[in-house]
Formats: C-alpha cells, structure tokens, sequence
C-alpha cells in the first residue's frame, strides 16, 4: 500500500504514508488544509483521538491516522500536516504532497478556514490539480457567522466542481454530512472539475507532454499535474513518481527529449523555472479569487474590527510587553491561589489514609520493614506527589491551554521577533518557549515550526531554561515557604505570584543569553527570514478544554511522575533503612555528593533528589522529604509550614531556598525530553548539548550566589 | 509622507499594491504562499511593540514580516 517514508527519503518527518486498513473494504481519507484551519479538531471529532490541537499554526508536524466508522464502512482517517501549498518547500509540504499523489487516499478532506476563505482556496486548487476526489470543508463556519461573514456554499460547489460542506469542528451533524459527501466521491459519482488553466505557451508545452505522460500514470496520477511538475523542474518529485510508477521516467527518450524541447521553448520566451512557479502561483491566486468572487460577502466592512482592536492592545509599543507579563502573573496568581486550598485537603486525605493503612499493617502482624518500604517508602512519596503538584497542574494546564486556544500564543513570537532575532534566532522560538511552560518535550518537538535548521537547533537547546509544569510546583511551593511566608492571604499569594514571574523572566532572560552564546559559538549564522501568521482569535471552548487538559495532559504527566515516585520511593526507603558500615547508604551517597553541593550552596540530598529525579522532574521535592524524614527527624507533615520547619531543621537557610530554585531552573533535562532532542535532532552530541548547558548555567550561577553570599558574610 | 516603494515603506494603516518580489529562493516560495504574488493588495495593520516586524494583511490573512524581508517586496506606484 503506497510507499513507506524510508522508500520517499522523508526520514525526517515521522508518521510516515503507510496506511493502516483494519479491512480492505475500508476507505481511506486524508484531511488537508492550511495551517490552524481546525483541521485536527475536525480529526480529533471524526475519530475520537486526542491530537494536539491549539490557536497557532505549525502544531501537526507529521502524518497522523485515525479510524472511524459509520454505516458499516470504515474510514481510515490521515491527518496530514497543515501546510499553505503543496507546492513542496518543506518537509511537511513534501508529506502532504507525496500522500495526496501517492497515498492512494479514496478522497481527500480540504479544510479551509472560513474567516479567510480566499486563501485557503489556493490550496484546494492545488490539491483538484493533483486528485479530483476532493470534498471543500470549509469549517469554523460559527467563527465567520460571528465576523458577519457569509459564504455561498453551494456556488462555491459549482464553480470548483467537487462538493462543498460547512462544517463547525465539534458538531456531530456536520461531521455526518461531511462524510456523506466523502462517500460520493470515493464512489466517483461527482463531476470532475475543470482543470485550472495557466498562460497559452505553459498550456502547449503541458498539451505536448501530456499524450506521453498518461499512458505511465495509468489513473494512478493526474498526467496533466505531472507534466507541469516536469516543466517546474521538480526533481524530486520526478524521482518519488518514477519510483511510484514503476517507471524511470527520465529514461524514457521521447519523454526526456519531449520535455528538454519544451523547456528550452519556454526558456526561450523568458520561462525559467522561477517565472513558471510564478506564473503558477499567480494562476493559482487569481483563480482563487475569481471563485471568491459573489461566493463571500462581508455583512460590514470591518468584519475583523475586534481582531484588529485586540491586535493593537496585545501588540502595541504601550501595552504589548506589560501585558504578556500581566497575563502570565495572573496565570501564576490563579494557580498558586487555586491550588493552595485543594493542595492542603489532599495532603490531610492522602495521609489520613497513611495512618489507616499503618494500622492495617500493625492488626496484620506485617514485619516493619515491609510497612516501610511499602507506606513508608512506596505511598507517602506518591502522597506528596499527588498532593503537592496535582492541584497546580490542574490549575496551570487548563488555564494555559485556553491562551493557546484564543490565540495569543503567536502574538507574543510577532512581540518577541526582534529580542530573538537579535540573538540570532527565530521569534517562533518565542511559541516552542511557551510550548516550554507546559512540557519540554512538547516545546522540543514544537520546534519543527521553525524552518531554518540552524535556529531550529537553537530552541530546541534552550527550551529547558523555562520551567516546564512539572518544575512550576517545586518552585512555588518554596517561593511560598521562604519569601512570601505560609500564612497565605491575597498579599501573599499576589507576591508569590510576582515572584515567580520574576523567576520565569530570569529563565526567559538566560533563555536569551544561551540563545547568543550558542549562536555565536557552535551555531554561528545569520538570522534567516520569516514569517508568521497572526490567526483570528477565536472564542475558546472553555469547558472541554477544561476537560481535555484534565484528562489528556494532567493525568497523564502525573501518571508519568507517579510511576517514577513509587520505584524512586522504595528506593530511598531501602537507601535509608541499609547499613554499610557505620552508616546508611543514603548517608553514603549524600554524603559523597555533599562536598561539590556545598559549593552549589545546596546539600548532597538535594543534589541527589535532582539526579533521581531525572526521568520526572515533579518526584524532586518529594524526595528530598523522604530522604530528610528518613534520616530520623520524624515529624507530622501537613502543610508547607511543617515542611518549612523539616527544610530548617536541616540547615537550609534563603540562600539555599534560591539555590534549589535556580537549579530546579537551571538543570539537565528530564529523560523524557532529552529523548525527544535526540530523535529531533538525531544526534547523541547535540542531545548531550542540550543536557550540559543549563547544567553549566545552573552549576555556575548557584556557585556565584554561593560565594557572593559566603563574601558577604550571610 | 514619501510614497512606499517596499512593504515595509508601508506606514500602519496604509495600503499597496505588489509589483514584484526581489527574492528568491525559499523566502520568495514562501512568500507566494501566503499569497504575496505581483498584484495583491496589502495593507499594513502595525508594527509589533519593538518596531519590527509588521502586520500585514494578504488576501484575508494577517501576517508578520521583517522590514528585511518586506524590503524585498517592491509595491506599484500610484
């Protein structure tokens, strides 16, 4: 079935073109559309999957497949990156070029977006050039409503020839329609539309080559597409259809000699490749424009009056910057406020339940040591994991997706441009940064939106030096206990909030000097060009976000920590509880990293809490309770004060409250995201880069505060 | 005010029409992507809080651009 991605040499971009039939009966679609049309809110409706979706384009980077059934019929549904042309100037463009052609998909979804149809329509041109079994979805249709836009869609259906549906990504009624009209094509009982036209001496040379082209396509591939592509020069296209016919085509001699006559007739008449592409845009947008023509009527002029007002406030010289600050303070302040009640309630539930299970071990007759292992060890790590990083999580993930879903997320790159340009690097780097705040990995992995591989490796190295969620807890929980006081209150949750964006502006900062450090060293270049695309804001859906972001990426980050605590938990208990020697192996390895910690201003525990807490970062507050409770200060812990009363009683003072702030900023990693580095970049050395410089940074700066406080005398 | 000659000559709130496109490349493929092709007409909507780049609005869509970049869009005269 079609080609696999190793055979197409797209070994860049995974997801690949091999389509996964469940029966041979099963129909196969590809949904393609511009970047950020809803595209994958439509996939994620139609199959019940959860792709990633948000206001910014760029966020499908690879091919993903989904399956849905109705009636009896299964579709296999393949979401193909988002992209503006198919006319293969990146990689995704290429993975959605070679899927529609080669795929054999039995129809093809164009999602357009119906706040800027005129546009979109470009691309649906394109993909009828290619393969007539296209149904026009032009979604977002409530969106459009709203801006006082209307769209004739049944004059839009005849003058493209194909059907055209309107479609609202999460109504179940217009997903049915959709599908009935995906249906008729794959049985071909629509009319084939008329093929665009382009200048009369592009059209002879097509008209010459075509004759010879369609005895190899076969009905596989359109010829007259392919003759174009041919007289574009496309080469790489060339190769992947000779390899798809079964035919070197290039070999062929009247083919070979056909073509070379034909471009150098039209090079003759001033044609170069660049003059054709042009001409084939041109076509292309004229004719898009034509369509458009009596098919969109705008109810008042400034139909996007309220995009363009919040344009001005969100970016102007005045606002735009304390705005993004006052935005991601209130953010902080809603999650700290929000989580402080539901975190303190958890913590008294979870260890109610702790002296139950004791209790249950004691009438038992259990031996001590598998009581500790298990409660002591096992479920009181897992306790304070939930108790202490659930509530904001919850708080934080939601309340950031609903940015993303508005679409401010692009502003703040369009704000941000001229900081990271200066550093030689790209202002997408501001989006897969903000991607950061959420996971690293995901902002990893987010960084395929920037098409310069040079500054694409730039975030992709500095994502880490903001604090991903799983960070956000440890730092507000001792922002909270050593400056702001734990008495709570509206000051002190305000100040907790001020004080960490301060913290996030200093990683956004370091974030800044990394970026120009390593453009200036490793990855010297200039910055190259850019552009981005300021989506319509759109009304977010609040409540399923709620949901979503609950379900989808809540639970499964905490999930993932909880199945790092519970091993990391038994670990320390059996650390504790072992004697080698004098003393216990967790004194041991404390004690071997203590000196090289004091000189961090932080002691061998903590250290070893931040290395044990590698494969989830969320597990390092939690161990550093065990790994002091274990060593014999036994205390009742309930809330922050209590833990605030354990941290003194083992020496730590301001200075090592900011320390263990700087490094939780500043540190390798976590296993997870250097995983994905690794696979992004397909390289150990780069991976091994992106773990050493915040390390570097973060061992440098609490060294400094270290020795400034000793030569201060603090 | 002198008359734009480039897209980024354009002054907020002003409009163009494009003549043609001095890049080349990657930048001029993309640029025909988004829809800047000889004979769209383009308002600029602002410029981001640092001065650089602005907001465009092509065929319906808004985009960002570098004064760089925009400097390689030559617009018709009037």
């Amino acid at each position: 079935m079609g080609l696999t991605h190793t055979s197409t040499g797209l070994g860049a971009v995974d997801g690949g073109l091999t389509v996964m039939r469940r029966s041979p009966s099963d129909r196969v679609i590809a949904l393609a559309g511009n970047p950020n049309v809803g595209k994958s809110t439509l996939f994620n409706a139609l199959t019940g999957l959860h792709q990633h979706t948000g206001n910014w384009p760029g966020k499908t980077v690879a091919n993903a497949q989904g399956y849905c059934e109705r009636k009896g019929q299964g579709y296999v549904l393949v979401d193909l990156p988002g992209t503006y042309s198919l006319l293969a100037h990146s990689a995704e463009e290429e993975v959605a070029r070679d899927f529609l052609c080669f795929g054999g998909a039995d129809a093809v979804a164009v999602v357009c977006d119906a706040t800027c149809l005129e546009r979109n329509l470009n691309l649906v041109l394109q993909t009828l050039e290619l393969n007539p079994r296209v149904v026009v979805c032009v979604n977002l249709m409530d969106e459009a409503r709203r801006k006082g836009i209307h769209i004739d869609l049944s004059l839009l259906s005849q003058r493209l020839g194909v059907p055209v549906i309107g479609t609202v990504g999460r109504k179940k009624r217009s997903l049915h329609t959709l599908l009935d009209a995906l249906d008729q094509v794959a049985e071909g009982t629509t009319p084939t539309p008329p093929p665009l036209r382009y200048p009369k001496r592009m059209e002879t040379a097509i008209a010459a080559l075509e004759p010879l082209l369609a005895p190899h396509c076969a009905g596989r591939l359109s010829p007259r597409w392919l003759a174009l592509k041919l007289l574009e020069g496309d080469e790489s296209l060339a190769a992947s259809a000779s390899a798809f016919l079964g035919v070197e085509l290039m070999e062929e001699q009247a083919l070979a000699a056909c073509l070379s006559a034909q471009r150098s007739e039209l090079a003759s008449w001033g044609f170069d490749a660049d003059r054709i592409r042009d001409f084939m845009v041109s076509a292309l947008l004229s004719a898009a424009r034509r369509l458009c023509c009596g098919v969109v009527t705008f109810d008042r002029e400034a139909y996007d009056h309220t995009d363009r007002a919040l344009d001005r406030l969100l970016t102007s010289r005045a606002t735009g910057y304390p705005i993004m600050v006052a935005l991601l303070a209130g953010i902080f302040w809603l999650t700290i406020v929000g989580a402080n009640y539901p975190s303190q309630l958890l913590s008294q539930a979870l260890f109610w339940f702790q002296d139950r299970l004791t209790e249950l071990f004691t009438a038992l007759h259990a031996p001590d040591w598998l009581h500790g292992a298990l409660v002591l060890g096992v479920y009181r790590v897992l306790a304070w994991v939930v108790s202490v990083m659930l509530p904001p999580m919850a708080i934080f993930f939601p309340l950031f997706t609903l940015l993303e879903d508005v679409g401010y997320l692009p502003r703040i790159a369009y704000d941000l441009d001229k900081s990271f340009r200066s550093c030689g690097a790209c202002g997408k780097q501001a989006l897969t940064t903000a991607m950061g705040f959420g996971c690293n990995a995901a902002g990893v992995v987010g960084c395929r939106i920037i098409d310069s591989p040079r500054e694409r490796l730039l975030a992709v190295l500095t994502n880490s030096f903001v604090p991903c969620n799983g960070r956000f807890p440890t730092l507000i929980a001792i922002l909270t206990m050593f400056f702001v006081g734990t008495a709570g209150g509206l000051g002190a949750s305000v100040r907790s909030a001020l004080l960490l964006t301060g913290v996030i502006l200093l990683g956004v900062g370091l974030t800044f000097i990394a970026t120009r450090l390593l453009s200036a060293t490793v990855l010297k270049g200039m910055p190259s060009s850019f552009t981005l695309e300021l989506p319509p804001y759109r009304k977010p859906q609040v409540g399923k976000v709620i949901v979503r972001s609950i379900f989808d990426r809540t639970l499964f980050v905490l999930g993932r920590a909880a199945a790092v605590a519970a091993p990391a938990g038994l670990l320390i208990w059996v650390m504790a509880n072992v004697t080698v020697g004098e003393a216990t192996l967790l004194a041991h390895c404390a004690g071997a990293l203590d000196p090289f910690a004091r000189l961090l201003g932080l002691d061998g525990v903590i250290l070893m809490a931040f290395i044990l807490g590698f494969p989830a970062n969320e597990i390092v507050i939690p161990i550093i309770l065990m790994a002091y409770l274990a060593q014999g200060s036994l205390l009742e812990l309930g809330s922050l004060e209590s833990m605030r009363q354990l941290f003194l009683a083992n020496g730590w003072t301001t200075l090592t409250a900011v320390n263990v702030m700087l490094f939780s900023l500043l540190h390798w990693p976590c296993s997870t995201t250097l995983l994905t580095i690794h696979k992004e970049t397909g390289s150990w050395k780069w991976t091994a880069l992106a773990a050493a410089l915040p390390t570097a940074f973060g061992v440098v700066l609490c060294a400094l505060t270290t020795a400034l406080a000793g030569a201060w005398g603090l | 005010m002198n008359e734009p000659h480039y897209l980024s000559d354009l002054a907020p709130g002003q409009r163009g029409t494009v003549r043609a496109l001095g890049a080349t490349g990657a930048m001029r493929r993309r640029m025909l992507d988004i829809g800047l092709a000889p004979g769209t007409e383009v308002e600029c909507l602002g410029r981001s809080p640092a001065g650089d780049p602005s907001a465009y609005l092509i065929r319906g869509a808004v985009i960002a651009i570098r004064a760089s970049d925009g400097h390689d869009v030559l617009l018709r005269s009037r």
